[in-house]
Parts: C-alpha cells; structure tokens; sequence
C-alpha cells in the first residue's frame, strides 16, 4: 500500500536528518539495517518555499529559518517570508478575488472536497510531518490529521449552504421585494496559531475560502512543515493560483505589513498569542475599517465543533429591493 | 437498428413566408428623423443574456461527424478572409497571404481557395496583383481602422483610396464613440456616407461588439447598421478582446434574420477574431444553418475574419483524409 | 429513409453515442439488505421505447418481498445508520457522488436507452444533477443544527419512496440524497417502464460500501408500489408521480403516522408579455414543453401569450420547431426522443385528438415518425379556449395549448384557473412586473425569463393538486426530519 510506503521514507527521512529522534518518530516499517554489503539510500529531501499565485518561489528575501522539532534536532529550513512577499501575496490574492467569488457555490464545494481527497492521500505524510514538528506520538499524529481532513471535508460542504441560512426575503412594510444575501469580503490575511500544526491551519483557512474571499495565510514558526505540505495539496487540487498563498516565518515580523496593508479586508489574528500585539495590530486595521476576528481570551480548543462563526466573519450582507407591480 | 434521426420540418434556402411582417409600420418612416431613428432602436426586442448564451452553448453541443465534418471544413476554408493588419506589413507580407488564400494546402490541389484577403488600404494594390484572375477578393479595412476615432472627411478619404486601389470589399468601422452617446443618425449618416463612397464595392460594417458592451446595444447597432445599407454586418476588428463569440454572433445573425425577413433584403455576416480552431468554426456554421438556413451557408453571405484559424482546418482536413492526427510541420506559414 | 437521402451540407451526420459502455444484464433482481436476491413474485419486461426492444427481464416484488425490504431497511436504521455520526452519513454520500461523476457517461447511456431521452439531454442535464444533489445532501448530513429545525433534529426512521419514468435516476437522487442525510433508511420503487438505472445506483452503493440494508431497491407496478406506501413498518412515504395516484396514497395513509410527501401533475401556464425578449422566449417555450418530450410535471403547457405580439411569437415558434431534430434518442444531435411507453403515447394521441375535435387547431412541422418503437411529433394547438380538454388536462407530452390574454390581471386570473399549482413562467423585461407576476401566481416555482430550471438548492414542489412538500435547498430537510 502507498500509504506504508510514504509513511516508511518519511521515517527514513526524520532519520537521515536526525538519528537521535529517531525514537520519538516512529516508522511503522520497523528500522531498516544497513548490511555491510548494502549502503543506505540517502533520502530526497523536500525544500519548503513560499506559496504564491499558484507558484513555489523562495522568499525574495532570500532568506530561511531552522525549524526544529521540540527537542531541539533539526528538521528543516522553511523561506522566512518578508513584508515584500506578504505584498505579493495580496496582489496575487485581490487579482483573483472576482474569479473566486463569482464561481458557482458548487463550483467552489467540488473544489474544496477534491482538497479533501488530496489531504486524505498524504496522510501519512502529513502525519509524520505533525509527529516531529510537536513532538507527537503516532496516534495523536494521526488524529489530528484526520480531524483536520474531517475538518476540511465539514467546510467543502457549506459552500452552498452558508447563503441559504444567512439569506432572508424581508417583509418590509411596502410593496417591495426585499432581498438580504451574503457576499465574500474580499482579500483575507490569516495568522495562524502555530499548534495545532495542521488542524489550526485548517480551522482558519477553509472557512474563509468556503465563504468566497481569496487568503493570504501566515504559518508561524514551525507550523510552516505542514503548511507548505498543504500548499503541494492546494496546487493539486484544481484551485486556481492565488485563491491561497501561504507565507511561513514569522508573525510578529507579518503582522504589521498585513494589518497596514489598504488592500487587505479583513484579519484573523488567531495565531497572535501576544496581546498587546493584537490589540496594535488590530489599531492599525482600523484605517481602512478592516474586519477583525480577535484571537480568542482563552486558549483556544481547535478540537472543537467550530459553528459557523468563521464563516460568517468574513461575509458582507447586500440587501436589494425592488417594486412590486404591473 | 437505430431508429434514423430526421429534422421536424427543414430549415430552407428562403426565409420562410411565416416571417414577412405582420406590423404595418413601414421601415422607411424609421429614419426620418434623429428621434424616429432612436424610437425605433430603443423599441426593439431587448435581450436576456443567460438566455442569448444558454442557446449558444446548446448550438455548441452539435456533433458534427464524418461527410457534414469534412463538407464544413471546405465550406469554412471558402469562407475565410484571410487577414493581416499589422503595422510591420510589408508588400512580401501580403504576396505570401495572397498566395496561401490562393493554394492554402500545397500538398492537396483539391484544397479550396479563400473567400477573400483582408489588408490595410495601403497593401491593397499589390494584393490585388497578385490575386488577379483567382476570383478571390480583396478586401480593405477602412474610415481609421482600427478606432474610427478621426474626422468623416478623412474616413471617406480613407475609403476612396482603398477603393480606387481595387478593393472589392471595404471593412469600415462605427463611430462607438458616438454610438454610445446615443448619436445614432451621426452613426447613421457616417455609414450612408461611406456606402456612397465605395461605389461598386461591397460595404462590411464592423460593430466592435466588444467596445459597444452590452448584448442590447448589439442588436441595436445591428439594425443600425442594416437600415443605413451595410451588405455585411462584422462583430469585430480584432484589435479589441473581446471579439467574436458564439452568442454575439447567434445575436447578430437573428437581427438579420428579422431585417431581412421585414425588408426583403438580405445582408451578410462576418464574424472576426478570435476564431481559431476547426472546432469553433463549426460550432459558427451550426449557429448560422439552425438561424437563417442553407440560404446564408455560402461566402456570398457569411464570412470568417481570421487568420490562424486555417491552418487548423487544414490539418483538420487532413486528418479526415488520412486517418492521422497532423502537425505544424504540415502546414505552411505564411 | 436516411440512406435515399444526399447529405446536404449540414444534415449533420449521425453522430451516435455508443452503447459499448453499458452491460445490460438479461435479468435483474431486487435489492435488498446489499445484495441482490430474487423476487418471489414474477418478472417482467423492461422495454426500449425508441426500438420497441426488450432490454431484460425485472424482478416483480411481491407483498412479501416488500416486507423483507422494509426489515431490511429497519434493521439497517436501528444498528446501524441511526448510530452513524452526520460526519460519516457525509462521506458516504460524497463517495456516491463521485462514483455518479466517474460512471456518468455509463449512466446517461443507460438512462436514454431505457427511457428514450436524449443522450444529450442525460448527459448534460439529468446526471450532472443526480451528482449535484448528492454532493448538496452530503454536505447536510453534518449540519442538521444549523438549518433551522431545531438544536438536534432527528430521523424519521424508514422512508417509503415511489417515483415516475420521466426522470428515473434524477427522481431517485431526489428521493434518496436527502433521506439518507437526514439519518434515514429507504426502500424504491422505481417506475415499472424505468428501472435500469435504479439497479445501476445499487452497484454503485456496493461499490461506495454503503452499509447494507441503508438503500433498497424494490422493482414492480402498481401493486408493488401500493404495498410499500401501505406498509406499517415505514415512517415516511414520499411519491411523485400522477395526481390520482398521490390521492390514493394520502387516502392510505391517512390516520396513520406516516409523514407523505406528494409532488404530482401540472398544467403550467407559460406567460409572454409584449415587452418579452422574443428569441429567449422561444428558446423558453422550446424549452418548457419539449424538453423531455413534454414529459414533464413542471411543463410549460398552457402558453399565454399577450393577444398583440400572439402572431409575431408563433411565426417565431414555428420557425424554431422546424429545427427540432426528432430521432435515435443515442444520437447526439437528437432533440426529441421517443415517448416512454405505449400507454403514454396512447394517452397523448387520445387527448390531441380530442383537441381537434374540439376546434383547436392543430400544427406540427412536417416530421418523419421512425416506424418501430413510440413517436409523437412536436406539436402546438391554436385557438384553444379554457374549457377545452387540452387546456385542462395534463397531457403530459410534446403537445403545447396556445391561448391569449390582454391584460397582466387577466394572464394571472387564466394562469390560476386550474386545480394545479406546480410551476409557471413570466416573460417581460419590467422587473416589477415580475415580481408582481411572481407574487400572485399560485405556484411553488416560478420561472421569470427562463424555464425548467432545476438545482439542489431551490426548492421545488406545489400548490394545491399538484401535491405538498419540497424537495431541494433547505427547505427539502423538513420531509426527512421529525420535526
């Protein structure tokens, strides 16, 4: 099965790169010897870049961080986004947004369960992505995965759904038709939390596509192993280029550029752990009214039934009327 | 055995009688005056959109297979015009065109010759030098091509130069500009003008739907176009994107369908650019044969603007003949 | 006869889909809890109504089969489906909708040869919709709290289902897409003339590993069907289908516990203003009476066209209906297909009949009727007054009434004037005028400047005898919902 196969390289890999963690990285496949007779095959190992406009570029900055599992040992170098790439990002984003947005409610769920399919085939991937960057056994691994899969497949479904419960014919006194329907807000920055690696990343980003907005999404610090994972599954997916663009690195260096940004509509400041932060960050949405979703007082429980709060934070209402009459 | 597929009725050569007017406003009283004329506009059919494009996609939907392929293929190679309007053109640039609308496919004599070409008012000559005696046409785009943006003393000028140079046909283009500003006599009298001065030469007028914007303003231009003495009514110069699509073409074939069957006249249509592979101009041939009928599926009335959309059909053509998908190689540019 | 015939340029060449992709069994059995097993009543043929053809021999379920799929589908409710988590109800349904994506040249194919549409009309109208509503009900399953019912609506439990030949598998994605969302388990009927893709759907179910028992398809007639709707063991019947059987049922079940669902016949009343836009509104009126051959309970039978453009619009129509192309429903530039059964034809042949003897008059285009298999040429009728049969009756065929009004009260009181209340169509550029139009037709759909448009999430259904309940959207739960 291709699931053990993948589930053994990446094993292989966390190995290659770090023998000492090899224990809290479990390869289902068993350790494989080497013989005196036969070398070890040296993995292939992947370069995590930037996600923008349906590209991979480099960060333009040129420049990368170390990711590190919890104990210290080294997993990989992950492109330290800069403000010019979060600019980018933006640019790409609002370019497609009246694509996005205009597409058929079923368009965009086909498109959001063909990202579930892909998900569902590099599970083990991302598990094993998920078991060294937090430091996980495999089975919380592999259950934060399919959550986060289960999560994703639960928002392809209301594409087609959130405009039936948040549309009203309204009885105004007079003799009107009076329509009130939502529409997507536009170009979205989303920082998310660095844990859960993978099913916070979900929770803030497949609401505010499902919705119709174009995302520019900030994968924080180590979150960035699975984020960039996540990109191959976008690109993969039918989802055309700048619908998503992910930006790894850091949030406290994002965050600024992004809440200034006048082209920006609407931050999810999720993934701000500082409050002080937040709240400058939230003061400098302010000059172009930007809609904010606060990080929540308390620590968040990504386990949780999401409800349709992150849905409808970025969903504009129009109201339309017109006479009635012969 | 399947049972065999048959049309309900047929679609004929005339337009049938059904369709003379019943109304009993004459068209002459239409433009008598600035306000008739724009009465008359603004009175005509509106258009919905999904509708107009639904019944398009439907005309797309057409499987042309086998002897109604490999006839539409020859019948669309007839109908082209094959074009170059480009500032680099040179005389060298319009004899190698001039030869390919003359033996698009060197490997196959068989291989019908263009409708025509179509080329700046200053290539005219040598066009028609090397054209002389092949019954191919030349025609002449004109009146400031591509904008329309100058003065009707030069748009004339512009027409009579194309004119005594020896083109056949004279592309001209609308004032949009004044189109959408609702100046239609101006529009109006600008065409009249530009018939006159073609003298023999048949008059093609260019709409450039995708400048006029709106499905309604289409229709309008249309019969603007057709009262004023257009022969052809065009879709496009090519310069501009959008320019001919299926459903603006469906739009401008049923306003001549409706002119025609109130006038008694009959008027060509030519769409222009855009149009690349075989598979699209059948889709276009589909529209014409189930709107005006075997009557229209000639050169004589209908036309292709295009240029790269040839080679497409020759290698269409030779799969048909040889069983084998082709390539470029197998094909000439020209 | 085509081969006599020269080919003119574009007498388009036969184009026909090929039959390779479908592999009719000789015979058929039920479905039942996953498996497929033999009837204990008869069998009967399933016919091709282009060719006159039998295709294969279908298992008559008799009153004891019904019962096993009714336990069938119990037991699968009680151990199994009504403890699925929506999460997981959601999957299935996404699986289902995929393999319907993946096998959907198969089931167009299948569906033309066995109801005598067009293959076109399959392929880009009926089963793209059969995937889309699978995949808008999958998307449910999992969100029931948010769709106004309440914090944790519940099943029905087990849900009778009877549907009509005219839209076999689309009527079956109707059915069961929202059922199974909802938590329930189903039994079918599909129709005696149309049963084939029906029992394809119940491969496709083993194929998406649906629990067994979850979806039963039971094959048979009238009987068949009465035996189901009565069965003590269900919780909820819904019909579609002709408006005296939907009586017989609401007679049946009434006094019971039953939820009913009904969504029966029609006699739409197609308007046209002056102000329409012509060429789309003869597009509509193809559209609305043609389509499906007429076979359609939402048809646009009844035009009602403005008295001042009334010449203006049938020249236009007239002239449209001599491009139909009317033929081997396989062939993909057929526009009209055969009439599904024998007993159809013979009803409409009956009721045009009775339109001339009337005083209608009558008008086809010239049209050649292949000789084998069911045939009825595109036809309107002029001059018909409200109290003739055909402005009455549903006809239920290619056969369009024509009548007049001068005045939008006078269109709304002719279009209102009939025991149905299924749909009907405006066609005007005022905006106010439709929505004035829209608001005083007693009618669950309303098409304004289009026709016979169909969604998973518009809900669709009727007034007055043309049933209750809707199907589709949100508002298409509450019939699977206890609530």
């Amino acid at each position: 099965m291709s699931e053990k196969t993948t589930a053994e390289k990446t094993a292989k890999k966390a190995r290659a790169a770090a023998p000492e963690a090899a224990a809290s990285v479990a390869s289902p496949a068993g350790p494989k010897a080497a013989s005196p007779a036969s070398p070890v095959r040296l993995d292939v190992r992947k370069t995590y870049k930037l996600y923008i406009g349906g590209a991979f570029p480099r960060s333009e900055s040129g420049r990368s961080y170390q990711v590190t599992a919890p104990d210290g040992t080294f997993l990989a170098n992950a492109a330290l986004a800069s403000r010019k790439d979060a600019r980018d990002a933006v640019g790409k984003a609002r370019g497609v947004f009246s694509g996005w947005s205009g597409a058929t409610a079923y368009l965009r769920g086909q498109i959001l369960y063909r990202i579930a399919e892909m998900l569902e085939g590099r599970r083990a991937q991302f598990a094993a992505e998920v078991g060294s960057v937090e430091g996980l056994s495999e089975a919380k691994a592999a259950a934060q995965v399919d959550a986060a899969i289960d999560r994703w497949v639960w928002y392809a479904g209301w594409t087609d759904k959130i405009g039936q419960i948040r549309s009203a014919a309204n009885p105004v006194a007079g003799p009107f038709w009076n329509v009130s329907s939502p529409e997507p807000t536009g170009v979205v920055a989303l920082f998310a939390p660095e844990r859960p690696a993978l099913l916070g990343l979900v929770s803030v980003l497949a609401p505010a596509i499902a919705a119709g907005n174009t995302a520019v999404l900030v994968a924080p610090d180590s979150a960035a192993l699975p984020a960039v994972t996540l990109a191959e599954v976008l690109a993969t997916s039918d989802l055309p280029g700048g619908v998503v663009n992910i930006l790894t690195g850091s949030s406290a260096e994002l965050g600024k550029p992004l809440a200034e940004h006048m082209d920006v509509d609407a931050l999810d400041l999720a993934g701000i752990a500082d409050a002080g932060f937040a709240t400058s960050l939230e003061q400098m949405a302010a000059e172009n009214l930007k809609r904010v979703l606060r990080p929540s007082s308390a620590p968040a429980d990504w386990s949780e039934a999401p409800g349709t709060a992150r849905l409808t934070a970025f969903l504009e209402t129009k109201t339309v009327w017109h006479p009635v009459g012969a | 055995m399947p049972p065999p597929v048959d049309y309900c009725g047929c679609v004929t050569s005339t337009l049938p009688a059904a369709t003379q007017p019943h109304s009993n406003y004459g068209l002459s009283g239409v433009t008598s005056s600035d306000a008739a004329l724009r009465r008359f506009l603004l009175g005509l059919p509106g258009v919905d959109k999904v509708g107009l494009e639904a019944r398009s996609a439907r005309l797309g939907t057409r499987s042309i297979k086998t002897t109604a392929k490999a006839a539409g293929i020859d019948l669309a190679i007839r109908m082209i015009d094959l074009t170059t309007l480009e500032g680099a053109d040179t005389a060298g640039k319009v004899r190698s065109l001039c030869a390919k609308a003359r033996r698009p496919d060197p490997g196959d004599p068989a291989c019908p010759s263009t409708a025509a070409v179509c080329v700046y008012p200053d290539m005219v000559a040598v066009a028609k030098e090397e054209l002389k005696g092949t019954g191919i046409h030349v025609a002449s785009v004109a009146t400031a091509f591509p904008s329309g943006r100058s003065s009707l003393k030069v748009k004339l000028a512009d027409t009579r130069f194309a004119v005594e140079a020896g083109a056949d046909e004279v592309d001209m283009v609308i004032d949009r500009g004044a189109f959408l500003s609702g100046r239609f006599q101006d529009v109006f009298d600008e065409i009249t003008a530009v018939k006159g001065a073609c003298g023999d030469a048949h008059l093609k007028v260019i709409l450039e739907t995708g400048e006029l914007a709106t499905y309604d303003n289409v229709r309008r231009a249309s019969w603007l176009a057709m009262l004023a003495g257009a022969d052809f009514i065009k879709t496009s110069t090519g310069k501009v994107s959008p320019a001919a699509t299926l459903p603006v073409t469906l739009l401008m074939l049923e306003a001549v369908r409706d002119y025609t069957g109130q006038t008694g006249r009959k008027v060509g249509m030519k769409p222009a650019g855009g149009i690349r592979t075989s598979k699209d101009a059948l889709k276009y041939l589909v529209t014409v044969n189930e709107t005006l009928g075997d009557g229209w599926l000639s050169p004589d009335w209908f036309r292709f603007g295009a240029s790269s959309l040839l080679n497409d059909l020759l290698m269409q053509r030779q799969k048909l003949a040889t069983g084998r998908y082709s390539g470029p190689d197998y094909v000439t540019v020209d | 006869m085509e081969g006599e015939r020269e080919l003119g340029i574009f007498d388009y060449a036969p184009a026909p889909e090929s039959r390779a992709i479908v592999d009719i069994k000789p015979s058929y059995e039920l479905f039942i809890g996953g498996e497929f097993v033999p009837a204990t009543g008869g069998a009967f043929k399933s016919v091709n109504p282009a060719t006159g053809e039998a295709l294969a021999e279908i298992a008559e379920a008799s009153a004891p089969d019904v019962d096993r799929a009714v336990a069938a589908a119990r037991q699968a409710y009680e151990s199994v489906w009504s403890r699925t988590p929506g999460t997981e109800r959601a999957k299935y349904l996404f699986r289902i909708a995929r393999i319907i994506q993946e096998r959907a040249r198969e089931l167009a194919v299948l569906e033309s040869i066995d109801n005598g549409k067009p293959i076109r009309e399959t392929r880009d109208v009926d089963v793209p919709l059969v995937a889309a509503h699978f995949f808008h009900y999958a998307g449910w399953a999992d969100k029931l709290e948010f769709a106004g019912y309440g914090p944790n609506p519940r099943a029905l439990g087990v849900a009778a289902q009877v549907i009509p030949w005219n839209f076999p598998l689309l009527m079956l994605a109707w059915k069961i897409a929202p059922a199974l969302a909802c938590g329930n388990t189903v039994v079918l009927k599909p129709a005696e003339t149309t049963p084939l893709t029906a029992l394809l759907f119940a491969e496709i179910c083993q194929q998406a590993e649906l629990p067994a028992g979850v979806v039963n398809i039971v094959t048979g007639a009238g009987e068949t069907g009465a035996a189901l709707v009565a069965h003590p063991g269900v919780d909820k019947v819904a019909f579609t289908g002709s408006t005296a059987v939907g009586r017989q049922i609401a007679r049946t079940v009434a006094g019971s516990d039953k939820k009913l669902t009904l969504e029966l016949g029609g006699k739409a009343a197609n308007i046209v203003f002056d102000d329409a836009p012509i060429d789309q509104a003869v597009e509509g009126i193809i559209d609305s009476i043609f389509f499906n051959q007429g076979q359609v309970c939402c048809a646009g039978s009844r035009l009602l066209v403005q008295e001042s453009i009334q010449d203006e619009l049938l020249d236009a129509l007239r002239r449209r209906m001599g491009t139909l192309r009317l033929g081997d429903p396989l062939d993909k530039n057929t526009d009209i297909g055969a009439i599904n059964s024998a007993e159809q034809l013979a009803r409409i042949t009956e009721l045009t009949a009775a339109g001339e003897a009337e005083g209608a008059e009558r008008w086809s285009p010239p049209c050649e009727l292949p000789v084998n298999g069911f045939w009825f040429a595109p036809t309107i009728f002029t001059n018909v007054s409200a109290t003739h049969r055909i402005a009455r009756e549903e006809i239920f065929g290619p056969v369009l009434s024509v009548l007049t009004f001068r005045t939008p009260d006078e269109a709304i009181a002719k279009a209102n004037n009939t025991p149905y209340g299924l749909s009907a169509g405006v066609w005007t550029e005022k905006g106010s005028r439709i929505l004035s139009m829209a608001r005083r037709l007693r009618a669950g759909v309303v098409w304004a400047n289009t026709f016979n448009k169909f969604d998973p999430t518009s809900p669709f259904g009727g007034y007055k005898e043309s049933g209750y309940g809707r199907e589709g959207g949100l508002h298409g739960l509450e019939a699977y919902l206890d609530v």
